[in-house]
């Protein structure tokens, strides 16, 4: 089958790769029903996040130099993060800066790299999406996504169109819900602190459900959340897109 | 001042654990959040000044010695005179030298944090002169003997109650009914003290928002004229700054003053802003007979040409800290040293060392927010990450993150490998978690169980499951 609209790779990324593959689907989902071919190269792992904010360069190096070999000629390469899109287009480019070669492989790979709900709406113009959701979601702005990418409007628009969903927003939507990487292991009590606040805040909108786009800050919501026994579920932005949200929730019992 | 940002982990946990703290720390979203907020949405060309800001300061930085020299030569030709030093002690020295001098029992004192820098408040002290503090914030935590805890709001961590409680206890020659409930008590009770002190004082120091090279002046900004009492008084005003305060002409320094009121306390312009041109002058009807200013380096321009030099560009509006959630959970104290918040964890480790304050620029989740308020466009989070590689490159890491990232970048450079080490594990934990969804705690994983649950994987990687349908494309 052949399609006009662009090739892009897919960058799954480690945590739904390994956590939640629904999203991957819906993110593929989404953008064939936008007329994209989508692919999935084999060869790719992380953004390399993990060691490039721990402060092991030649690590996060070595991990980012598979990932420009993996998406080498797509016309976009998108990812369903706003972390990890944002890892590839603000920060490849600067981490190859003493390797002439490899950096203009980087800047090139940066510019074509794009947030799944920002790649929708921004390059793809994606106006509506054909899905169904009753009932009251909240959203929160994961922070690279927001900061680095100008995530902010995509998601709300195309949630607009979600056929029986309400949006309530949260207060407190752009600030960090204490995850952080490494930071949530390396400094629990703070980070639980902030996380702490954010339930509260999520809980207090009497949302049913809080979407987000990055599964890293919704692992840590959603832990935090069930710890404290609120019944909020929680789910990737993408899962609702595209209408698969069916399944349990993040942190939710299998259904049968 | 003495550090303790190695016990960051320890400061922070007693912070946490402060339900006084923690109440008196609610008040920053509304005290400063929404206020700079409002005022920055009313100025549309807010994000161009931005511009400018980093420009001027950038270029200054590039030509720092022209700069300095050309802001003592007018400083001379007004009658007064620069110390240059190199350390805090060089500058605890230069200052007694100038109140022994002055035969000075008392001294006043404008809000400083170079002085808290130096630590002049118990150098003096323990040389048998008094310094009083004159801001409010200051008073309050000099008679607590507490540092500040904020760069702008030194007392933030101290609530109306405890105010009430320290004022009563302190000045007990007052009538112990008297109310003590809204700041404007607290501001008459403290101006009330402190009228007499600015007369007696033999020296005011304060601290200088800027240096103007083209005019030899020094600029205060304040919201309560203590500065201007302090050094309109005192017979002697001591400036202490240091040496990237200096900006080229008056125009700059009205630029970048339309940027600190606002990131500060959302205010337009602050209630003074004072600028002191040298001595009084013969035909003046006041003002100071003699006129310093100490200059203090303690390893800035060691920063210059490093990877550090954006720093410099700091003017101290406390917008970092303001809008930071970790500062908003730890409070100031917290981070052991003069500066705290994102603008203390680049500094710090600058100034005392990475060994010492390793702890600040880690504590970060990266969150951005303080780069996107910052006036002077510092990049903050990256500079964070350039210590951490530091660190990582000396070794100092802990072993356990270091053999965590050794195992995590063996696998991420060997797809095959780790697709089949993932696939394993969304297996083995999705089919252990499948019954309750999560987990309420981990092998390995206390630090993140400890407080939070863990969800359960679906089951099964979404690699292993692309390639069953759709044949691995
Ligand atoms: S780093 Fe920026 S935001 Fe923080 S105090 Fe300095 S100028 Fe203000």
């Amino acid at each position: 089958m052949t399609r006009a609209g662009p090739r892009v790779g897919l960058f799954v990324t480690c945590l739904v790769d390994l956590y939640r593959p629904t999203v991957g689907f819906a993110a593929v989902k989404l953008m064939e029903d936008a007329g994209c071919t989508v692919e999935v190269p084999a060869a790719q792992t992380c953004c390399g996040q993990p060691a490039f904010n721990s402060g092991d360069t030649a690590d996060a190096k070595a991990v980012a130099r598979g990932v420009i070999d993996a998406f080498d000629g797509y016309d976009y390469v998108v990812a369903p993060s706003g972390s990890c899109a944002g890892m590839i287009h603000e920060h490849y480019p600067a981490l190859f800066a003493d390797e002439p070669e490899t950096a203009l492989r980087a800047q090139h790979l940066a510019k074509r790299t794009h947030e799944l709900v920002s790649f929708l709406v921004d390059i793809l113009k994606v106006e509506r999406v054909a899905a169904v959701f009753p009932g009251t979601v909240t959203y929160h702005d994961s922070c690279s996504g927001l900061r680095e990418l100008q995530v902010k409007a995509q998601p709300r628009r195309l949630l607009g169109s979600v056929d029986g969903l309400t949006l309530t927003e949260l207060p407190s939507a752009e600030i960090c819900c204490g995850f952080g990487g490494t930071f949530c292991v390396k400094y629990p009590e703070i980070s639980d602190k902030m996380v702490t606040d954010k339930a509260q805040d999520v809980v207090a909108t009497g949302a049913g459900t809080l979407l987000a786009g990055d599964l890293g800050c919704l692992l840590n919501m959603a832990g935090k959340l069930s710890r404290l026994g609120a019944d909020t579920k929680v789910r990737h932005v993408a899962e609702v897109l595209a209408g698969l949200a069916d399944g349990p929730a993040i942190g939710e019992p299998a259904k049968d | 001042m003495q550090s303790t940002s190695r016990s960051f982990k320890a400061n922070a946990h007693r912070a946490l654990n402060d339900a006084v703290l923690q109440r008196a720390l609610g008040n920053i979203k509304t005290g400063f959040q929404e206020k700079r907020r409002r005022v920055v949405e009313a100025l549309p060309e807010f994000e161009a000044l931005r511009d400018s800001g980093r420009d001027i300061k950038n270029h200054t930085l590039a030509h720092l010695d022209f700069y300095l020299e050309r802001f003592e030569e007018k400083v001379i030709a007004n009658g007064g005179t620069v110390h240059w030093c190199r350390t805090p002690a060089e500058a605890r020295e230069t200052i007694l030298a100038i109140c022994r001098r002055r035969e000075a029992r008392t001294v006043t004192k404008g809000k400083s944090m170079v002085a808290e820098e130096i630590g002049l408040n118990a150098f003096l002290e323990a040389n048998a002169i008094e310094p009083v503090e004159t801001d409010l914030g200051e008073y309050i935590i000099q008679i607590r003997n507490e540092p500040p805890s904020h760069i702008i709001a030194p007392a933030i961590h101290v609530t109306r109650e405890q105010i009430a409680e320290d004022f009563r206890r302190h000045h007990t020659e007052l009538d112990p009914a008297r109310r003590l409930e809204e700041p404007g008590d607290f501001t008459d009770e403290a101006r009330a003290q402190l009228r007499d002190r600015y007369f007696q004082a033999d020296v005011g120091i304060t601290g200088a928002n800027f240096l103007i090279a083209e005019t030899g002046s020094t600029v205060i900004v304040t919201n309560e004229g203590n500065g201007d009492m302090t050094q309109l008084l005192g017979k002697c005003h001591v400036v202490i700054a240091s040496l990237e305060k200096v900006v080229p002409t008056l125009d700059d320094a009205a630029t970048i003053l339309r940027l600190l009121a606002r990131s500060a306390t959302g205010q337009e312009m602050s209630v003074y802003t004072t600028f002191s041109t040298g001595p009084r002058r013969p035909d003046d009807l006041d003002g100071p007979e003699e006129f310093h200013v100490v200059l203090l380096d303690n390893g800035r321009s060691a920063m210059l040409g490093t990877q550090f030099q954006d720093m410099l560009r700091c003017i101290r509006c406390a917008a970092c800290m303001n809008h930071c959630p970790v500062y908003a959970a730890v409070g100031g104290h917290a981070y052991g040293w003069v500066y705290p918040g994102p603008m203390g964890a680049v500094l710090t480790p600058s100034l005392i060392g990475v060994e010492e304050a390793g702890h600040l620029p880690n504590a970060s989740t990266f969150c951005g927010r303080c780069e996107s308020v910052c006036p002077m466009r510092i990049p903050l989070p990256k500079m964070m990450r350039h210590y951490r590689t530091r660190e990582f490159e000396r070794g100092l890491a802990p072993p356990m993150a270091k053999g965590g990232l050794a195992v995590w970048a063996f696998l991420a450079t060997r797809p095959t490998l780790y697709r089949f080490v993932t696939g394993m594990a969304a297996r083995v934990l999705g089919a252990l978690g499948r019954r309750t969804g999560r987990f309420k705690s981990l092998p390995l994983a206390g630090g993140w169980t400890g407080v939070r649950d863990m969800p359960a994987p679906e089951g099964r990687s979404f690699h292993a499951l692309w390639a069953e349908r759709r044949g691995g494309r």
